[in-house]
Order: structure tokens, then C-alpha cells, then sequence
């Protein structure tokens, strides 16, 4: 009975010193992204290893949601005889929930693991102590650019996943169905509106940028120096990454009603 | 880290396409702006809105002019409603507004039936001739009391 207590006490323990060295790690990156150097080069290549090596996923898992929300909100309003409201359930779906939240968890898996993956062979191989020893900060070229470009990243991504979608959901709405054309974008347009719901979606794409960013980066600074350690840092990466953005995405709606 | 070409150029690329569709979310799917020139506002105060909310549209013979811009409760508790239109158009004095639903339960907007008046609205002016929105279930309600009066 002692034990399990103790159990709980010191996993309690454990989670809050994580979160106290998360703090101070994203404090260190906040430090390093306002002061110089601003490494623009590293930039464009992180954007490039996470950003448009996604997109092709981001495009395709985009187009295939929209097309399959269609086909579900179609089979489900016309017992209503509510058809045309079919733009504004694929629009509201994919521009408040299934836009953000699916492409952060995609990302995650895509993107995020690699940086977790690649920092923490860094780690594991030593190359981060070499940069140290040349007196060049790990935090400064290493994983700042990441955490940055995931941050830049999430919300353009987002929207791409939320456009494709769109575009899927007309092709099976106005094309299969039989749906007019104009009554989708006139349903979509009248419902999806720019305060209440983009720039929300906007806001949760940032913040789940944030959060992703950070966690998989911090997994693979902090990933133990075997390859273990590595594998370990990537899994848990992909979890707590996951699970914290599906968390995130209730409180803001909670707060914020988006 | 060496310049390479391709790679910027693909970088730029993607984020040029990321912010063109926040822009089309934003502005076409969005209505950041009206899809249109706005700039005229004109008060129309009603007894009963039945669910009119902001970013309805406002229509004259079934063409959009405009939109709802908010709704608030003015000193007599009537709801006065700021219309948003297009800056072009030249409203007589005399011009009524209603709330109508499309449909039986469908949306409610607004319609503008113009009168004959030389004189126009200027901005801010206010429309003097306002008709509420029809409650269905007030009417419903109506209907079944009268019918047990008259037995």
C-alpha cells in the first residue's frame, strides 16, 4: 500500500520535473530565437525537412478526409432533406477540429519523430558535446531552427489540409452526389466565418505548432546517449506529442470556443 | 550550410501556397471582407429579430447588398441592428426594412423593399419603417387559442 503511493508520488514528481526543464528549455529557445545569430540558412532547411516533406501527406490525407466527411454528412442530411447544408458540415468540421488536429497529428508522426530521432543520435554520437566544445550552442543551431520551423510550419500546413479538404468534399458532394456547385460554396461560406472559426483554427494550428515543436525536440535533447535512448525519445515523441495536442485542442475550444 | 537553389525555391514555394490558402480561407471562405464594397451603415431598429445574427445578408429583391454588422439593444430594449452595405447604393428615406427566412426554418436575413422617396439615407441614418420577424411558434400558438375562443 506504501509502494503504490510512493509510486504515485514519485511519478508525480518525475512529471513536474519534466515540466520545469520544458519551461527552461523553451525559455532557452525563446532567448535564442531573439538574439543573434539568426540562423536563416538552418531555418530554410529545417522548413524544408519538416514543412514540404510533409505537404505531399498533408494534401493527400487532406483531400481523403474531406471526400470521406462528405460522403458521411451527405448519407446523413439527406434524411433530413438538409443537403445543401453539406458545405457547412464539411467546412465547419474541417476548419474548427479535423484541419489543426489532424495535421498536427500528422505532423507528429511524420516530422516530429524525425527531429526527436535526429537530435537524440546527435546526442547519442556526441555531436552536440563536439558543438559545445567549439563553443557553439546546441540550443542556438540545433534545435531552435527545428522547434521554429514547426512552429511556422503547423498553421500553413493546416491550411493547405483544410483547402484540400474543402476541394475533396466538393468533388464527392458536387460530383458524385449530384449536389449543386454553388449551394456547396454559398452553405460553406455562409457558415464558416473569419473571427469565430479561421482565425481559431489559426490559433490552434499555432499552438499545436508550439507544443510539437517543443516536445520532440526536448525528447531528443534529453533522449539517453544509447540507441535505447533514441528509440525511446521517438516513441515518446509520437505519444506525448499526440496526447497533449488532443488535450490542448479541448481546452482551447473550452476557452475559446473555436 | 550551403545555398542550394532548389531547395529555397521549393521552401519559398510551400510557404507562398501556405499563405495563399490562409488567404482563401480567410477572405473567400471566411468573408474577412464582404465580397463586396461596404462603407454605408444604416440602423434599422425591430421589435423581435427570431434568431437574425450577425454576417446575415442583406438583400434587395434577392441580391446580396450587404450584411448584419452586429445587434445590439438600444434605450427602449428594441434590437437595433447596424446593416453594413455597399457604399454605391442610394436608398430613398422611405425604404422598409423585414426579416424574412429562407424557407420555413431556414436562415433569417434581411430585405429592403425601397420606396419612392427623392431623398437618401446618409451613413448612420436610420430606417423608420421596420418589420419584425414572424415567430412560427407564436403564430402556431395564435392559432390554436383563437380557434378554442370562437368553439
Amino acid at each position: 500500500m506504501i509502494a503504490l503511493v510512493q509510486e504515485i508520488g514519485w511519478q508525480t514528481i518525475r512529471f513536474v520535473d519534466h515540466l520545469g526543464r520544458l519551461g527552461v528549455f523553451a525559455a532557452q529557445i525563446g532567448r535564442a530565437i531573439v538574439r543573434p545569430p539568426y540562423r536563416l540558412r538552418v531555418l530554410i532547411r529545417a522548413t524544408f525537412d519538416i514543412g514540404v516533406l510533409s505537404l505531399i501527406i498533408i494534401c493527400v490525407c487532406g483531400t481523403a478526409v474531406g471526400m470521406v466527411l462528405s460522403l458521411q454528412g451527405y448519407n446523413t442530411l439527406v434524411r433530413f432533406g438538409a443537403e445543401e447544408s453539406l458545405g457547412a458540415v464539411v467546412g465547419l468540421s474541417l476548419v474548427r477540429e479535423l484541419g489543426p488536429v489532424l495535421t498536427a497529428l500528422l505532423t507528429t508522426g511524420r516530422a516530429g519523430s524525425a527531429t526527436a530521432a535526429e537530435i537524440g543520435t546527435m546526442v547519442a554520437t556526441e555531436q552536440l558535446d563536439g558543438l559545445r566544445m567549439m563553443s557553439v550552442d546546441p540550443i542556438d543551431l540545433v534545435v531552435t531552427p527545428k522547434t521554429l520551423a514547426m512552429i511556422l510550419a503547423m498553421p500553413l500546413l493546416s491550411a493547405l489540409f483544410i483547402v484540400f479538404g474543402l476541394l475533396g468534399g466538393y468533388v464527392v458532394g458536387v460530383g458524385l452526389m449530384g449536389i449543386d456547385g454553388g449551394t456547396y460554396l454559398s452553405s460553406l461560406q455562409a457558415a464558416v466565418g473569419f473571427q469565430d472559426d479561421i482565425a481559431g483554427s489559426l490559433l490552434k494550428a499555432l499552438v499545436f505548432g508550439v507544443l510539437v515543436g517543443l516536445i520532440a525536440t526536448y525528447r531528443g535533447y534529453t533522449a539517453a546517449p544509447t540507441s535505447e535512448g533514441v528509440s525511446a525519445a521517438t516513441t515518446s515523441t509520437v505519444v506525448v506529442a499526440s496526447v497533449s495536442v488532443l488535450i490542448f485542442d479541448y481546452v482551447i475550444t473550452a476557452l475559446w470556443g473555436v | 550550410m550551403s545555398r542550394s537553389p532548389l531547395r529555397d525555391l521549393l521552401v519559398g514555394l510551400f510557404v507562398l501556397a501556405g499563405l495563399g490558402a490562409i488567404a482563401y480561407l480567410s477572405i473567400s471562405v471566411g468573408g474577412l471582407s464582404y465580397g463586396g464594397p461596404g462603407g454605408l451603415t444604416i440602423y434599422a431598429v425591430f421589435d423581435q429579430t427570431g434568431g437574425l445574427k450577425p454576417r446575415a445578408p442583406v438583400v434587395i429583391s434577392g441580391v446580396k447588398v450587404g450584411q448584419v454588422a452586429s445587434i445590439t439593444l438600444d434605450e427602449n430594449f428594441r434590437a437595433r441592428a447596424a446593416l453594413d452595405l455597399d457604399k454605391s447604393l442610394r436608398l430613398p428615406t422611405d425604404t422598409s426594412a423585414s426579416i424574412v427566412t429562407s424557407g420555413i426554418l431556414g436562415d433569417r436575413y434581411v430585405s429592403l423593399q425601397l420606396g419612392g422617396d427623392e431623398q437618401v439615407l446618409q451613413n448612420g441614418d436610420e430606417i423608420a419603417f421596420t418589420e419584425s420577424a414572424v415567430i412560427l411558434e407564436r403564430l402556431i400558438g395564435k392559432l390554436i387559442h383563437n380557434s378554442g375562443v370562437e368553439k
